[in-house]
């Protein structure tokens, strides 16, 4: 039945296409060919002068974007690292300058005890040394005053033997040796 | 070339068409393809015959529409394509040509096609914007449709047919191709049907592609065409005031339908070019 229903469709088209004009189911062959010659010629020529250099140009500019969106991407990440290394390098140069002052207030510490022990020990041992001296002048003053007594009780002795033997004058003329001898 | 007649002899044509003709017969007229521009009622435009081998190819007002949509894009492509030379960034008239060519590009050709999508785009593109001038000049009042002749359409599908057929054949093989045409795991009793099915579904769907186009472009003209006529089978003006709106909402609605016919056409050819070069979905 279907099979007569769409024999019976295509006669009454084919019978409308006999009539010509009459249809507008009918192909115009003319038309077709006009269509054919018309489309094949502006695929053609567009496609040598408007789609070619058109896409090529959209790629080209597409790829410009791209490039240059990944060259900032890159240069974005290359001054991050640049970045951290700058803060990494600062921070190894505040620390090593931290070490430095340590370092120099340490030895500056020890310098100072140093300087301070020894300066006492010098002190010390001029102080030792100058009692030494002392005690040698002490000494050696102590042996001269000794001769020189000795020499004057000598002198004395002979004076008051070649004076007479008179014990009261000569208890007198010893003092008076004695005193003299004070009063120098 | 065009012989014109006097303005006086086209009107009197015209009355005499309008007492002899009846009912709708004025609308297919309308719709219809003929050898001469009807400016009535000022006057007739006859264009020239030609025979070429015996054969008739005649000029009629849709080829001279056809050329003219032709030479308008050439002129408009050949632009855009010159203004790239001068300048990498789009500007104005040319960023509107941009945005349409990568639409097609990009959500036309690439996602249905897929790799090597590249090929076809010429061919796609061309197709999508031949039928877009021809929808859009067909709108122009006195101007021709013809991309609401079934033969225009027939014969783009035809050429859609072609693409289909020579980019299966080139990627796959001869013999891959037809063999890949039936699909995986079907039990070999039904193997010959599906040769028979799958041998008329690649006629099925040019010609779904070629009357698609012809009956949408013809469809809204005629429409316009009878919303128009009501007045005067009802020998009244006053259905001017229901007719003429809504003949105008069709006109607008005729603007969407245009773009969205060259989109169908385009999208569908290159549907089918997709599944022609990738058999395997």
């Amino acid at each position: 039945m279907i099979a007569n229903l769409s024999f019976a469709f295509i006669a009454l088209v084919a019978s409308e296409t006999e009539g010509g004009s009459g249809s507008l189911l009918s192909v115009n062959g003319g038309l077709a060919f006009w269509t054919v010659v018309t489309f094949l010629l502006l695929l053609l020529v567009l496609k040598k002068f408007a789609w070619k250099p058109i896409l090529s140009a959209l790629k080209q500019r597409e790829d410009a974007i791209k490039d240059s969106l990944e060259q900032a991407e890159k240069a974005k990440e290359d001054a991050k690292k640049i970045l951290s290394e700058n803060q990494n390098s600062l921070a190894k140069a505040e620390e090593e300058a931290k070490k430095i002052i340590e370092q120099s207030k340490l030895f500056a510490e020890s310098l100072k005890e140093k300087m301070i022990t020894e300066s006492k020990e010098q002190a010390k041992r001029l102080i030792e040394e100058a009692s030494a001296e002392i005690d040698r002048k002490k000494n050696a003053a102590f042996d001269e005053l000794k001769n020189q007594i000795a020499e004057i009780s000598v002198n004395a002795a002979e004076k008051i033997l070649r004076e007479n033997l008179d014990a009261q004058k000569n208890k007198k003329i010893v003092d008076k040796y004695i005193s003299d001898i004070n009063k120098n | 070339m065009i012989d014109s007649t006097s303005t006086s002899k086209a009107i009197a044509d015209s009355l005499a068409a309008t007492q002899t003709e009846k009912g709708t017969d004025w609308i297919l007229h309308h719709v219809m393809d003929s050898n001469y521009f009807d400016f009535s009622p000022f006057l007739k435009l006859y264009l020239p015959h030609i025979q070429l081998f015996g054969f008739d190819i005649s000029l009629t007002r849709q080829i001279v529409i056809m050329w003219l949509g032709a030479i308008l894009l050439t002129v408009v492509m050949i632009g855009v394509a010159k203004s790239y030379k001068k300048s990498q960034i789009p500007k104005g008239f040319h960023n509107l040509w941009e945005i349409i060519i990568i639409f097609v590009r990009d959500e036309i050709a690439k996602p249905t096609i897929g790799k090597g999508y590249e090929k076809f785009l010429p061919y796609l593109l061309t197709a999508f914007f031949f039928i877009l001038f021809g929808n859009f000049l067909g709108l122009i009042p006195f101007s021709a449709t013809f991309t609401s002749n079934i033969a225009v359409t027939a014969t783009l599908a035809t050429f859609s047919f072609v693409v289909i057929q020579l980019g299966g054949i080139k990627t796959n093989g001869p013999f891959g191709y037809f063999k890949g045409l039936i699909p995986h795991g079907v039990p070999i009793l039904l193997i010959p049907i599906m040769v028979i099915v799958e041998f008329l579904g690649l006629f099925t769907k040019p010609f779904a592609l070629a009357i698609r186009l012809f009956a949408n472009m013809t469809a809204g003209h005629i429409v316009i065409y009878a919303l128009i006529s009501l007045i005067f089978v009802m020998h009244n003006i006053l259905w001017a005031g229901i007719a003429i709106p809504i003949a105008l909402f069709i006109y607008l609605l005729e603007i969407l339908v245009s773009l969205l016919q060259a989109y169908i056409f385009t999208i569908l050819s290159s549907l089918f070019i997709g599944m022609a070069v990738y058999q395997d979905h």
